[in-house]
């Protein structure tokens, strides 16, 4: 499981900067919900596709992996929609959530994770007027996207640990199983990470970071 | 109007070392540290001893933090107490999983991350990474995901991200535990090849070679502090009598 999809190109996409792509973004949810039409979806998709392989040269694959990821969720909304509404709505709805989760991938493949939480903590800012240290929000961001692969991991590591003594490792029984020792483990890593942190010098954080973040 | 009173300015001798006056530690009424009293100046200096004797503790009393219930910790003059910011940057931690030290989800990322909190300007940053990651063969790792490293490559980064801190000194918690054969040279090598004084806790007594001081700690005190076939001779023949 990987949560940090960026991938390395020297291209114009991936130079831009981080707020630009994700207002882009956001701009393009607001075009493709409000204005439903078929042309307007279509071309929002054959743009995004465009913008991955050509300005971003990002790999087919990567989009095909993403599509691939929701393609059943994709099919359940498209029989949904032809059993509750109509064949065209079902269309629009499914291609206008496939555009909208291919552009997403398109702004993580080209914008590292330091760059996205450095305009989260730029968006946070004036809350620093109420006491809130925007470094802290970006640091919760970067530190969510490292460790939900990392938790993942380790409950396969104890659903594994089961199953070789012959427990179940299915149903609310596997479940109940799997969730006590993974959160025993994932307190007692909070309490190294905390340490780490303490370490690393998390709480020398100035509360303006100064410059652009490094590579 | 109350006036806020400065905290003095840190007096900093490095020639002192670090030093343990009267040291003791508590987890509520479980004693783990007691009456130690010691001063570290070698370079290298090795700490030994069963599982729950305290090394640990004592590891993390070396940079802040943990705090001793009793007495006094001096890191290069500076009170682990009172100054634990300025200490922490002068007593760099790596630790025994590297997955708990790793915060940020790419290599360069994380090795960059303390270089933020001391406020190192972006150009000199990137330059810093760029250079540690080098030094540790995972440049071309550098806008990979942390957790798809091996755990040797895990235990460097780690690694990594302490001494590009630039720390005058460096404490490793059992850095060798979960690494195969390869992986220990590994980092015994470059252990070996810090520039900085380093304090290794560790079973491996393999890791000791070469040592200028190992410290065996049994039941929360000093139980042997010498040259390291000294130390780790009371330290087997300790361990074969209990």
């Amino acid at each position: 499981m990987t949560l940090a999809l960026y991938v390395p190109r020297a291209s114009v996409i991936h130079r831009a900067p981080a707020g630009a792509k994700l207002c882009a973004l956001a701009g393009l949810s607001v075009l493709v919900f409000a204005v439903p039409t078929l042309p307007v979806v279509v071309g929002a998709l054959i743009g995004v596709v465009l913008v991955s392989l050509v300005a971003a040269r990002l790999p087919a694959a990567l989009l095909v992996r993403q599509a691939r990821a929701v393609l059943w969720w994709l099919v359940a909304l498209f029989v949904l929609h032809a059993m509750v509404t109509d064949l065209l709505t079902g269309a629009l709805t499914v291609l206008r959530l496939l555009a909208l989760v291919l552009a997403a991938a398109v702004v993580t493949a080209t914008t590292r994770v330091t760059a996205m939480v450095a305009f989260v903590e730029r968006v946070c800012s004036p809350l620093r007027f109420v006491g809130v240290r925007p470094a802290r929000i970006g640091l919760v961001i970067a530190m969510a996207l490292r460790f939900i692969p990392l938790i993942s991991e380790r409950a396969d590591r104890i659903r594994e640990a089961q199953a070789a003594r012959g427990g179940s490792v299915r149903g609310l029984r596997g479940l109940t199983t799997t969730v006590v020792p993974l959160l025993v483990q994932v307190l007692q890593l909070a309490h190294t990470v905390s340490e780490a942190l303490d370490a690393r010098g998390a709480d020398d954080v100035p509360m303006r970071r100064g410059g652009p973040r490094a590579a | 109007m109350r006036l806020r009173r400065e905290a003095p300015a840190p007096e900093i001798d490095p020639a002192r070392g670090i030093e343990l006056r009267g040291v003791g530690h508590a987890y509520g009424e479980r004693v783990v540290l007691a009456d130690v009293d010691l001063r570290l100046t070698e370079r290298r200096i090795g700490i030994v001893g069963a599982n729950g004797s305290g090394k640990s503790t004592f590891a993390r009393l070396l940079n802040g933090l943990v705090v001793p219930t009793t007495g006094t910790v001096l890191v290069d003059g500076l009170d682990t107490r009172t100054q634990v910011r300025e200490v922490r940057r002068r007593v760099g931690f790596v630790f025994q999983d590297p997955d708990a030290q790793i915060v940020h989800p790419t290599v360069a990322e994380d090795a960059a991350y303390g270089l933020e909190n001391q406020g190192v300007p972006a150009a000199e940053r990137a330059e810093r990474v760029a250079e540690v990651l080098e030094r540790y063969g995972l440049a071309g790792h550098a806008d990979h995901p942390a957790h798809l490293l091996s755990g040797g490559q895990k235990q460097l980064l780690a690694i990594a991200g302490v001494l590009v801190m630039r720390p005058a000194r460096i404490v490793f918690d059992e850095p060798t535990t979960l690494l195969d054969l390869v992986n220990t040279r590994r980092v015994a090598q470059v252990i070996e090849e810090l520039a900085q004084q380093v304090v290794v806790v560790t079973h491996d007594l393999d890791l000791l070679d070469g040592f200028d001081r190992v410290l065996v700690v049994d039941e929360g005190r000093v139980f042997e502090d010498g040259p390291p076939s000294l130390a780790v001779t009371a330290y087997r023949s300790l361990m074969v009598h209990r």
